[in-house]
């Protein structure tokens, strides 16, 4: 055993790594990925002491349940192999190694800059000398969107190259949202702020990551949720998905200029949030989900009322899939467009709903449940076309699950107990990683605490970190101006990304 | 001169209609019928930015688009009144007076570098290059049904005696109301309402224009929409009195701008390839008016 299986948020002894020499690390992680379908790499990092650099990789295994953490100490100069050319998912993993400690990877294809941190080690890569792969040829022609879009999307740039209206290449730059939340997570000694800023990682996804977050520290500071702590985020992480979910599917009508859709959907999106701001006082479930505490805790009067909605909700949102799902000019929109192959999805580490609408059954809440998971037996649903059409399929029957799995919680509400507050002190020299099944997909942070049992560096990992390549190949050979339905029917994070 | 005011007063609110059908159908109260008058207004009493890399052609197009669609209009007539010009042949004279205008603006779309632009007017440029068959084909045939080439001569001749002149009629219509969409970029070729400057056709061509020029740009295709709304008209007027052609006129105008509402607001836009597809397709039907129009004059042996 030259590694260590651990648990989806159980906290170790960070000495409990296994330390090895890079050729034993390289094989090590590489292995799993090369030889078992099931597995895939959350997080691949470095914590950094003094000058020592300390990489921590975490590779899931889907088929266990179990995650395998291993580590490899180094300096920064040492140039090390890159894991690339044999496990492509490593790819951007090792881009952000590079460009946070300026480690030299070997053999990587290229070690482009991912999000310029303001601490990045080579202080002269700037956005304004982002290396594109650019072409030398008069019948191609780049298109270049971004970073200012017209709507109201966040900031990122997009580089096309084609040939007439036929994508060959795009390339995604990324980076514009970068605010330092990883740093400031270390920085800011206030709870509150922390979970605070736990929430703005990806403003969509605000349950989720403060969930992962919570998770993280309880586990740090050895803090056993109740049952009504659970069942309240549990609740709270699936009506995130419906909403989402719901938006997102008025967002590809409107892209695909069906109005009927676009404005049925959007109505149906606005009582799921309401009913948040009814609950926890915030549409997007801001300042809901707090460390060691219950804040809003769910009463039998909530659930009368997300019963009626749910029921109203339902009614509508069938009429109009159902509308959608035999409109021939929307499904010729859909069909065949955007297609990620499933080769491609497992090469690059695809997960949550990216992986499932290409046919690979990825979702920490049936893997690595926690929580109400554990009691669920959540069986994903899996789409094999991985085209838009897969996407949006698949968005609907999230939401009828995610409606399913409510309703049935709400037979059995818990008791609201009262709490004290968690030791402010965490287990010192400890580390933790906590995956959640957000709406996106897989969410991963990783604490890693000091002598003093304060925070000495957190990794924060959202799905769209591996699924934004998935994007760049779906793209490939289709037409240009199917660009923003296959981008809409994604819906990645810039923000999570970018940190 | 009677077609000429008609249809100004008619292109006032044409778009308003189509605008205020799109928002009750998916539920909303939507803008005033007037408000795309308003914006019209707005946008003349702005001044243009002009980008450094763009010449002369890129300020003069929007006034030379807007002049070719009001020179196309005076061609039309109305009913038994004839249009302010009129001669042999001036349906081909409205055609390329219109594709004139579409050519500045192509060409200024050109100019400004841009490739968003640049993609834009490769599709306008490809797309009514698809329609002009069709429109050629159509108007053709109705020169040939009644020995003339002028468009009040035509007109004035169309009697819609049998039912087969009726049915051409129908196809006819449904040809110039498909041209009418493809030219002024509505669904299910183009949708005016999107965002997203990789999607459009028409939107991404005039993105640089601003203020003043875009002003003409817009009114230019309020107009287009009006007039081409008056050519089927004429299908159907042809020699009734003005007292039942001036309602009639007003009534497929905005029985015209409730369709083109209702389509935009209950299907999907094509995907781009299937754009020229469909717009060859309308060559075909209009192949078959033709054929109709042999058989009417039992030319068909």
């Amino acid at each position: 055993m030259n590694h260590l299986t651990i648990h989806n948020h159980q906290t170790i002894a960070l000495e409990d790594i296994p330390r090895m020499a890079y050729a034993d690390f390289y094989d090590l992680n590489t292995g799993w990925i090369k030889n078992s379908e099931h597995c895939h790499c959350v997080n691949y990092f470095g914590h950094r002491t003094g000058k020592d650099l300390l990489l921590i990789c975490c590779v899931a295994d889907d088929a266990t349940g179990s995650i395998y953490v291993s580590a490899h100490p180094t300096n920064g100069h040492t140039p090390l192999e890159s894991m690339t050319a044999v496990a492509p998912c490593y790819e951007r993993f090792e881009r952000e190694l590079h460009e946070n400690f300026g480690i030299p990877m070997v053999n990587h294809p290229w070690l482009k800059p991912v999000r310029y941190p303001h601490h990045r080690a080579d202080q002269t890569q700037t956005m304004d000398t982002y290396p594109f792969y650019s072409i030398d040829s008069e019948e191609l022609h780049e298109v270049g969107v971004g970073p200012i879009h017209a709507g109201i999307i966040e900031p990122g740039h997009f580089r096309f190259i084609c040939n007439g209206e036929q994508i060959l290449h795009l390339e995604i730059q990324l980076g514009y949202q970068h605010r330092g939340i990883e740093a400031l997570m270390v920085k800011n000694k206030n709870l509150l702020r922390r979970a605070t800023l736990a929430e703005a990682i990806a403003g969509d996804t605000a349950i989720g990551h403060t969930t992962t977050f919570c998770n993280v520290w309880e586990s740090l500071s050895q803090w056993e949720p109740t049952p009504d702590v659970v069942y309240a985020r549990t609740l709270a992480l699936e009506l995130e998905r419906m909403a989402i979910h719901t938006g997102d599917l008025s967002a590809v009508c409107t892209d695909v200029a069906y109005q009927l859709g676009s404005s049925v959907l959007g109505r149906l999106r606005t009582p799921i949030v309401n009913f948040m701001q009814e609950w926890g006082g915030n549409r997007l479930g801001k300042g809901f989900v707090r460390p060691g505490q219950c804040v809003f805790p769910f009463t039998s009067q909530l659930s009368d009322r997300l019963t009626t909605i749910f029921t109203e909700y339902e009614r509508d949102f069938n009429e109009i899939m159902d509308e959608i799902f035999q409109l021939p000019s929307a499904l010729s929109r859909f069909e065949r467009t955007g297609v990620v192959s499933t080769e491609d999805a497992r090469a690059i580490g695809a997960v949550g709903m990216v992986a499932r609408t290409c046919g690979i059954a990825r979702d920490i809440r049936a893997t690595h449940p926690t929580g109400l998971y554990t009691t669920l037996a959540h069986a994903p649903i899996v789409k094999h076309h991985g085209d838009v059409y897969a996407r949006v399929s698949l968005r609907r029957e999230e939401i009828a699950q995610s409606m399913a799995y409510v309703r049935e919680w709400m037979n059995t509400i818990p008791e609201s107990s009262l709490h004290t507050e968690p030791a402010q002190r965490l287990q010192p020299n400890a580390f933790t990683l906590s995956l959640t099944e957000g709406w996106r997909g897989e969410i991963c942070h990783c604490a890693i605490t000091d002598d003093n049992g304060d925070l000495a560096t957190y990794k924060i990992k959202d799905p769209s970190f591996h699924n934004w390549m998935a994007l760049a190949l779906a793209v490939r050979n289709n037409e240009i101006s199917d660009f923003p339905i296959c981008n809409k029917s994604f819906n990645l994070s810039y923000a999570g990304h970018d940190l | 001169m009677l077609s000429l005011v008609l249809i100004f007063i008619a292109s006032l609110f044409f778009t308003g209609i189509v605008i205020r059908t799109k928002s009750l159908a998916s539920g909303r109260k939507g803008p005033g019928v007037m408000q795309p008058l308003y914006d019209v207004v707005r946008l003349f009493r702005k001044g243009s930015v002009y980008s450094p890399t763009t010449t002369v052609i890129f300020q003069v197009a929007p006034t030379v688009y807007f002049a070719s669609v009001v020179m196309a209009i005076l061609l039309l007539p109305m009913g038994q009144m004839p249009g302010v010009l009129s001669f042999d042949g001036d349906f081909i004279f409205f055609a390329y007076i219109l594709a004139l205008g579409k050519f500045f603006n192509i060409i200024a779309a050109l100019d400004t570098g841009s490739s968003f632009q640049g993609m834009g007017a490769s599709r306008e440029a490809l797309f009514s290059m698809f329609a002009e068959p069709a429109f050629f084909i159509l108007m053709g045939s109705m020169a040939l049904l009644t020995g003339h080439t002028s468009f009040h001569d035509i007109f004035a001749e169309l009697h819609l005696g049998s039912t087969i002149n009726y049915a051409l009629a129908g196809l006819a219509s449904f040809v110039l109301v498909m041209i009418a969409m493809i030219e002024n970029s509505r669904m299910p070729i183009d949708d005016p309402k999107t965002h997203l400057e990789l999607t459009m056709v028409h939107e991404v061509m005039i993105l640089d224009n601003s203020g003043f020029d875009l002003g003409l740009i817009t009114a230019a295709g309020y107009l287009k929409f009006a007039m081409y709304g008056t050519l089927i008209v004429n299908l159907f007027v042809g020699s009734t009195d003005p007292q039942y052609a001036i309602p009639l006129f007003f009534a497929i105008q905005a029985l015209m701008a409730v369709s083109v509402g209702l389509i935009e607001s209950f299907m999907a836009r094509f995907r781009m390839s299937h754009n020229a597809q469909f717009i060859v397709a309308l060559s075909s039907v209009a192949l078959l008016i033709f054929f109709g129009v042999l058989l009417v004059l039992n030319k068909l042996v």
